[in-house]
């Protein structure tokens, strides 16, 4: 346990993927089973046990500490489990007496069957044992409140690497795989079978495409692509299939193979033939879709209420056809695929699910005109909800990862601002000697005539050599410094305008100017502008007016 | 005697200890002794415990303290740092007006000294800084009894548990190990702690050259001089980035995340203190390897410390007084916290930079 803990410590202060990746396999390697195996199913979520209440991990501090003392220092960490994990007072035993300190797989098993009377007990015995990053850790694991910030996808990636392996491969098996994975391991290290996946609805690894650039039509000829419409949502894999005894096991995955199915419980009684699809998830009402910000009321519920189901109706928009009850069609050319979806959804004949219609087109000028007006290039009501369009080979066969000059995407053109930069940040990792993170504003009516108000902030899109500019602008020009924060000068003649691209606006009742936008990025420096000819408010409240109201769920 | 010292009855028959010692804006004052420790305004005359630039300032009249305390203000602020100065060892008593004093050793860097002041019967020792826990850079700490013991309490939450240090650099060495191809960039202050580092990262068997930011040349070289081992050292400035690939590099904590970082690369920020405990204050640093290594003694070693000089009253100076004065109450121990001002808000005491402190 104690190795594990280190092991999240340091993901916890670690900010590069790479060398994520690189201490996670590192500990896969040194670490011998079944250990590593309870870690990998920790890291990616599949460790299930019921979670200890804050309340039983106070009563434990409460009766080995002063309440005073316990006071002060809570006050001070600011984190329960790490105030309990740092102050737990050392067990009053003989050191050659100390029993050795649990093991994760201990603390795994243990943890599963241990009754809640048991609990307390329990825990007091190993908080005992462990060090204090031990300690940590159990309290984290217990409470279920393990934030380290690593997908389950970066966890199997640093598993595939152990032996060289694509992490596809382990997608595709992990449904039929379970804790602590030894013969997962055992392929991995060489020793075993590759395990063979018998889940009845497995996962199939996504086929992603390029963002396609303006000199990249010269190459291409129209006759040879489909186009469809790119939808604002969230791209799932719909996956059914019978098991040894006839019955159809419906899963949604996520691009990256995670299961959300319990997420989308609505969703499971429309599909009810074997197949896999691939498309979009979506919210429709009245026949229309919404916009991401409605869909996003839906994700990441771990209890999906029936209030929340009838007020946010699912819905899966088909773009893709990779099996056809027994039949893996992803050899098959997508003209073909195509086809072959279009009488899977007639059969199908589900409310839920319905099919991506095709943008017809005869040139790139006639795909360019539908791009730039969805609404009457067949998109009509949903118009606001399309992204972008997609253009797929007809000839392309369903190839996992981002195949070259298969598929292309051509997103609809950012909406671009012209802010002032107010507030700048340092930034994290490599990035810690720079500042890095901007604050900008608009111009709006003050109390006391125009003033800037805050509408986002952005940490990419710049170039490195702009980065340092910007830096060496920031330094030049602070006005105050709130420790990692500078406060840079903004006045209507001296400041650093920054144009800033964004796909959306919502409404937010939590930022000051009444507006977020969406995946903000600085798209170009304005050396040449003064920061009083930047934007207005007013300007992105009118954006804002075509977006439906927020609800509350 | 001047005024500064003047006290209306130095004589009395029975002297209770704020008669001897008594906090006043410049510091802690000895009236019937004439002078000051650690003064932090100039004085007439000045006892100084250790080096760090918030105990020891410039501009006294007259110092008395170690060799190496002499020698390190002498480093840091130049020949004229005082008026004149006076050399005295560990377990040399010297008589001052009506108290004796006598220095022991404090463990918290090289030359740290507490101090022991007698007057009649009444024995109050001034620790300063001090730490309790193994250091091969200087000479261990030595317990004192005394009738009131005065106590910092930097780390005086039980929060604060620092381990072992070994085990920290171990951790240093093992991420070295995994990432062979960047560099290590270790956080340190530059009086004692950075050589602390380096000392320990020898005796873990750690034999290449340990790479210096400029700031800490001088008073390392210090450390060398008075016979302290600390193998090869070379200075970061003029060596190419692609050299320091798999190199520990030391350098003061405000360096490690400036500008001065761009020469190295995709360094792996260190950080060796005792903050580093909480995890709240390392991420807020941007710290990636937090090094628990602290120069002041923990949570444990505070409440040993207390209970072993068997003194009856305890005085608590700089840092998480409220804690540790209720731990002393719970004890039965007369405890209260001194209100002296000025001490640990220089970088060398480890005190929190501002961004910390706002969180």
């Amino acid at each position: 346990m104690n190795r594990f803990a280190e092991l999240l410590d340091r993901l916890a202060y670690e900010p590069g993927r790479n060398n994520k990746l690189r201490l996670i396999t590192g500990y896969f390697c040194e670490v011998g089973d079944p250990d590593r195996g309870y870690a990998l199913a920790a890291l990616t979520g599949a460790l299930s046990f019921k979670h200890a209440k804050p309340a039983l991990i106070r009563d434990l501090i409460a009766a080995r500490t002063d309440e005073v003392m316990f006071g002060l220092s809570y006050d001070y960490v600011g984190d329960l489990s790490e105030t309990v994990a740092l102050m737990w007072p050392k067990a009053a035993m003989t050191a050659h007496n100390n029993p050795p300190p649990p093991t994760l797989t201990e603390v795994v098993t243990t943890l599963r069957t241990l009754g809640k009377i048991e609990l307390p007990k329990q825990l007091e015995r190993w908080l005992d044992e462990l060090d204090e990053t031990g300690r940590w850790a159990l309290l984290k694991l217990v409470t279920g409140t393990l934030r380290i910030g690593i997908s389950a996808r970066l966890a199997k990636t640093a598993a595939a690497a152990v032996g060289d392996k694509d992490p596809h491969e382990i997608e595709l098996i992990w449904p039929g795989l379970s804790p602590p994975y030894l013969d997962l391991f055992a392929w991995l290290e060489g020793r075993g079978e590759k395990p063979v996946n018998r889940d009845p609805a497995p996962f199939r690894p996504v086929m992603l495409a390029h963002a396609i650039e303006d000199m990249d039509f010269a190459a291409l000829d129209p006759a040879d692509y489909i186009a469809e419409w790119k939808w604002d949502g969230i791209r799932v894999q719909a996956v059914a299939g019978r098991d040894d005894r006839g019955h159809i096991t419906a899963r949604l995955y996520s691009r990256t193979g995670e299961d959300i199915t319990g997420s989308f419980p609505d969703l499971v009684p429309s599909l009810h033939l074997p197949g896999a699809i691939d498309g979009e998830l979506l919210i429709l009402r009245e026949g229309r879709v919404q916009s991401f910000n409605v869909l996003q009321q839906r994700l990441n519920r771990k209890v999906v209420s029936p209030k929340l189901i009838k007020e946010f109706p699912i819905h899966l928009r088909a773009y893709d056809l990779l099996g056809d009850d027994e039949n893996d069609l992803r050899e098959l050319p997508f003209a073909e695929r195509r086809e072959r979806l279009e009488t899977f959804i007639r059969k199908l004949d589900d409310p839920r699910i319905d099919l991506s219609p095709t943008v017809p087109f005869a040139s790139w000028e006639a795909l360019t005109a539908a791009r730039a007006d969805p609404a009457s290039a067949g998109a009509g009501g949903d118009a606001d909800a399309v992204e972008g369009v997609m253009l797929k080979r007809r000839d392309a066969p369903y190839l996992p990862g981002r195949p070259k000059g298969q598929w292309w995407k051509w997103k609809r053109d950012p909406h671009i601002i012209d802010a002032v930069l107010m507030y700048a940040q340092r930034g994290h990792g490599k990035r810690s000697s720079y500042y890095s993170d901007y604050t900008f504003g608009v111009w709006t009516e003050g109390d006391s005539g125009d003033e800037l108000v805050p509408v986002g902030k952005a940490y990419f899109g710049f170039t490195d050599e702009e980065l340092l500019q910007i830096d060496r602008f920031v330094r030049r020009n602070t006005t105050e410094k709130f420790g990692p924060v500078r406060h840079v000068v903004h006045e209507p003649d001296k400041g650093l305008v920054l144009e800033v691209a964004f796909e959306g606006l919502q409404r937010s009742p939590r930022h000051k100017s009444g507006v977020a936008m969406r995946f903000p990025r600085i798209s170009r420096l304005r050396w040449d502008k003064p920061p009083r000819e930047a934007d207005r408010l007013e300007t992105l409240e009118r954006m804002l007016k075509a977006e439906p109201a927020e609800i509350e769920a | 005697m001047t005024d500064e010292y003047r006290s209306t009855g130095p004589y009395m028959t029975t002297m209770r200890p704020q008669d001897i010692l008594l906090p006043v804006a410049a510091g802690l004052c000895c009236k019937p002794g004439g002078f000051h420790i650690d003064p932090v305004r100039p004085v007439e005359r000045a006892v100084i415990t250790h080096g760090h630039s918030d105990h020891a300032r410039a501009g006294h009249g007259a110092v008395l303290a170690t060799q190496e305390t002499l020698d390190m203000m002498r480093l840091r602020y130049g020949e004229n740092f005082a008026g004149s100065t006076q050399t005295i060892r560990y377990g040399e008593e010297i008589r001052l007006g009506d108290v004796t004093v006598k220095f022991h050793p404090a463990g918290h860097v090289l030359g740290s000294a507490q101090i022991a002041v007698t007057c009649n019967d009444t024995c109050i020792v001034a620790s300063g800084d001090y730490k309790d826990a193994p250091d091969p850079t200087c000479t261990p700490f030595e317990l004192v009894p005394c009738d009131v013991f005065i106590t910092e309490a930097t780390f005086g939450l039980p929060v604060f548990r620092h381990g072992d240090a070994a085990d920290e650099v171990k951790k240093l060495l093992a991420s070295v190990a995994l990432f062979p191809e960047r560099a290590h960039l270790v956080g340190a202050y530059s009086l004692g702690k950075a050589q602390r580092v380096i000392a320990l990262l020898r005796q873990a068997g750690y034999d290449a050259p340990i790479y210096l930011h400029g700031a800490m040349e001088t008073i390392t070289h210090y450390y060398q001089s008075r016979g302290i081992e600390l193998g090869e050292l070379r200075p970061v400035k003029g060596v190419k980035k692609a050299a320091l690939a798999g190199t520990i590099a030391l350098a003061p904590p405000s360096a490690t995340s400036d500008l001065w970082t761009r020469r190295f690369p995709d360094p792996v920020t260190a950080f060796a203190s005792g903050w580093m405990r909480v995890r709240a204050r390392a991420r807020q640093r941007g710290i990636e390897l937090p090094l628990v290594i602290s120069d002041h003694a923990d949570w444990d070693g505070l409440t040993a410390t207390i209970a072993a000089t068997g003194a009856g009253e305890i005085w608590v100076t700089h840092g998480q007084e409220d804690a540790l004065v209720h731990w002393c109450q719970s004890k039965g121990l007369k405890a209260r916290p001194l209100d002296l001002v000025g001490y640990g808000d220089e970088e060398e005491s480890e005190t929190p930079i501002q961004d910390e402190a706002e969180a």
